[in-house]
């Protein structure tokens, strides 16, 4: 659909742009347009409105729901796109094949706004924050059906420790219940990792090791591996818990409320710590309208926008400057923006070289096949 | 005979469309994948290191081949395992569909004309649907309380929900009835061309219907038969939207696996190798089949 689409805006602009060479008007046409490729459902609307009605430049959306469609795409050559939206986990492998232009952040002035810590933390992933911008960023944790919580593991159970993923004991108790975990190897080995009190960074064999078997104890209660469909599945109540983003799963929650089933969601971030993720905009080197492009990234770094993005996808932005101008619903959700003592307790972690790369995905293979 | 000659060429020349159609669209693109399969996994752009660049350095490209991701594929029993679990679970979703398939095709050549039409069309009409909203139906209706569940238990039939969903019998359900059609089409198309005097002449000789049925009918709808099971067997091997929608960790299929490899793993290499065997897996009896035929034909 999306690609129909582009195709016939594609023949569209040549067909302008035959009809302004026979004008002889200057073809200006691409420059009014920006190309983005973004998750889906992460923006606010009216945002795109907005920059669209300031700048006159027309913004053609696209959206995704997985990264590795994007990398797949970036690796492959050529994207078409201007702009687009990269986990910070994959940068590290894409900045040294020369994918992306350096951001010129004489353009963008609102960087000014930018969070220091969550730049700094980024930055462990683009030295220098050369390439990247964040837009948005959060955690992966747990979320759950508080009413079939309480009904398996009684009235005052709390889930604030990865204990309830990772000791087979407890785990067994939702087994019939339904749980649902990333089916992402950098998502679920540090967090098994640090379950442990290892490096959630390692990338020594005998810890992976470690982390593969605790995952093969837990693998007969868990009923998927799925990296989307846990948002649906907890927004309809059919499955008591699931390890996701933060992001996702105060989706489902808002999709329960809005589709009034008497479904309760609710995030936690376990005390143990919790992987924190950023989303961040890149430029691709091949971008068409470069210019475009960071006029955008600097549009919704106003601290207008970005609290305006935030309030409605549910998400930690990483302006510092939108805070105060953020629903009290949001700012104050410890899900999305966790208190100073969490904070403290999320981890990042660096990109598996391609060794260790091959022995994670054949454990996590093990771990899903149960072999 | 200068007029022969022409007709003669001109025939080789509409033959020479569909080899050239088979050459640009299936060898060039075998060929590509065979040399990403041949390479070595790296972090680049894109993500392989060919070992064969052209064929100016052809003797170095043939002294240092090596089949590793192939090796890789035997080495590991996720690999064949999954192709073993994908053929059987190919093989049953056929059987199943034949079986259904079958008395809905006969029962289809059977009746009027017109009804045929309407019947046709009836068959038809899901793919006006897409096919992905039609598999992700199936997960609310076995989804636990869902809609299967709801009718069972308020039928007195259950009494708790099913749990069907990401089991292996989801999957079998959801291939099932996305092929069927595929099934029953060429399968009604032999029926009802099926010369029915054929079958009253068993009758005025003494055969009982099923006899008939067994020694006319069915022989020959063989070639519906084998046409139908083709078309559901092949797609079905290397299936993965079903499975990953409706399945669970235990339906690992081999179209999952290489989308695994190639996205999640970023090993182009290796889920190229798996492509490849894939093909001889599929391919290999086909051409088997076609031979055996074609020797029958010669004998006869």
């Amino acid at each position: 659909m999306g690609d129909v689409g582009r195709g016939l805006k594609g023949l569209l602009a040549a067909a302008a742009l035959g009809l302004a060479l026979i004008a002889g008007a200057p073809a200006e046409a691409q420059n009014k347009e920006l190309r983005i490729y973004n998750w889906s459902d992460y923006v606010d609307p009216e945002v795109l409105d907005a920059f669209k009605k300031e700048t006159g430049i027309t913004v053609v959306y696209d959206t995704f729901d997985q990264m590795e469609t994007v990398e797949t795409k970036l690796l492959a050559g050529k994207t078409g796109y201007d702009l687009i939206v990269v986990t910070a986990s994959f940068l590290p492998r894409h900045i040294p094949l020369g994918l992306y232009a350096p951001i010129d952040s004489a353009k963008v002035p609102n960087l000014k706004n930018a969070w220091p810590e969550i730049q700094q933390r980024l930055a462990k992933y683009d030295p220098g924050n050369k390439y990247a911008v964040n837009y948005m960023w959060g955690t992966t944790g747990i979320g759950y059906n508080v009413a079939k919580i309480k009904e398996r593991l009684g009235n005052d159970a709390v889930i604030d420790s990865w204990s309830v993923v990772f000791d087979p004991e407890k785990l067994k108790k939702l087994s019939n219940c339904g749980v649902h975990v990333l089916d992402a190897v950098e998502e679920m080995f540090p967090a098994a990792l640090r379950y442990l009190g290892l490096n959630p960074d390692s990338k020594n064999e005998a810890d992976l090791n470690k982390a593969g078997d605790l995952l093969r104890k837990i693998r007969p209660h868990i009923q998927k591996f799925h990296s989307s469909e846990y948002i649906n599945a907890l927004a309809n109540g059919d499955i008591c818990l699931a390890v996701g983003y933060s992001g996702d799963i105060l989706q489902a929650k808002k999709r329960a409320e809005e589709a009034k089933n008497k479904v309760e969601i609710a995030y936690s971030i376990p005390k143990e710590g919790a992987l924190m993720w950023f989303d961040s905009f890149v430029i691709p080197k091949d971008a068409a309208n470069p210019e475009a492009a960071l006029k955008f990234i600097d549009f919704v770094n106003r601290p207008e926008m970005a609290a305006k993005n935030s309030d409605f996808i549910q998400y930690a932005n990483g302006n510092i400057a939108s805070k105060p101008l953020l629903s009290a619903a949001v700012r104050d959700n410890p899900g999305i923006y966790p208190p100073d003592a969490v904070m403290g307790r999320l981890y990042t972690i660096t990109p598996f070289d391609q060794k260790s790369q091959r022995l994670v995905n054949r454990l996590w293979t093990r771990v899903k096949t149960g072999k | 005979m200068s007029a022969r000659n022409a007709a003669a060429r001109l025939g080789r020349l509409v033959v020479a469309v569909p080899y050239l159609w088979l050459l640009l669209f299936f060898l060039v693109p075998f060929g590509m994948v065979l040399r990403i399969a041949l390479s070595d996994s790296a972090t680049a752009l894109p993500p392989y290191a060919p070992h064969f660049d052209g064929f100016s350095q052809l003797g170095e490209f043939l002294s240092g081949l090596d089949f590793e991701n192939f090796r890789l594929l035997g080495d590991d029993e996720l690999y064949w395992q999954s192709y073993l679990y994908s053929l059987r679970l190919a093989a049953l979703t056929t059987l199943i569909a034949l079986a259904i398939g079958y008395p809905l095709a006969y029962a289809m050549a059977s009746v009027s004309r017109r009804a045929q039409g309407l019947l046709v069309v009836l068959v038809i009409l899901p793919f006006w649907t897409s096919f992905l909203i039609r598999v992700y139906a199936w997960i609310g209706i076995l989804r636990p309380d869902g809609l299967l569940d709801a009718a069972l238990m308020g039928l007195g039939l259950t009494s708790e929900p099913l749990r069907l969903l990401n089991t292996e019998a989801a999957v079998l359900i959801g291939m099932v009835y996305s092929y069927l059609p595929f099934m029953v089409l060429p399968l009604f198309a032999t029926l009802q061309k099926l010369d029915r005097s054929l079958l009253e002449a068993a009758a005025d000789l003494g055969a009982t219907p099923l006899k008939a049925f067994l020694t006319v009918t069915l022989p020959l709808s063989l070639p519906g038969i084998l046409a139908g099971s083709a078309l559901v067997f092949i797609p079905a091997v290397g299936e993965f939207v079903i499975p990953d929608l409706l399945g669970g960790p235990d339906t690992v299929m081999i179209g999952k696996v290489l989308w695994n490899e190639f996205f999640s793993n970023r090993d182009w290499p290796l889920a190229s190798a798996v492509a490849i065997v894939l093909l001889i897996v599929l391919v290999l009896p086909l051409v088997l089949l076609q031979r055996a035929r074609l020797a029958r034909g010669e004998a006869a």
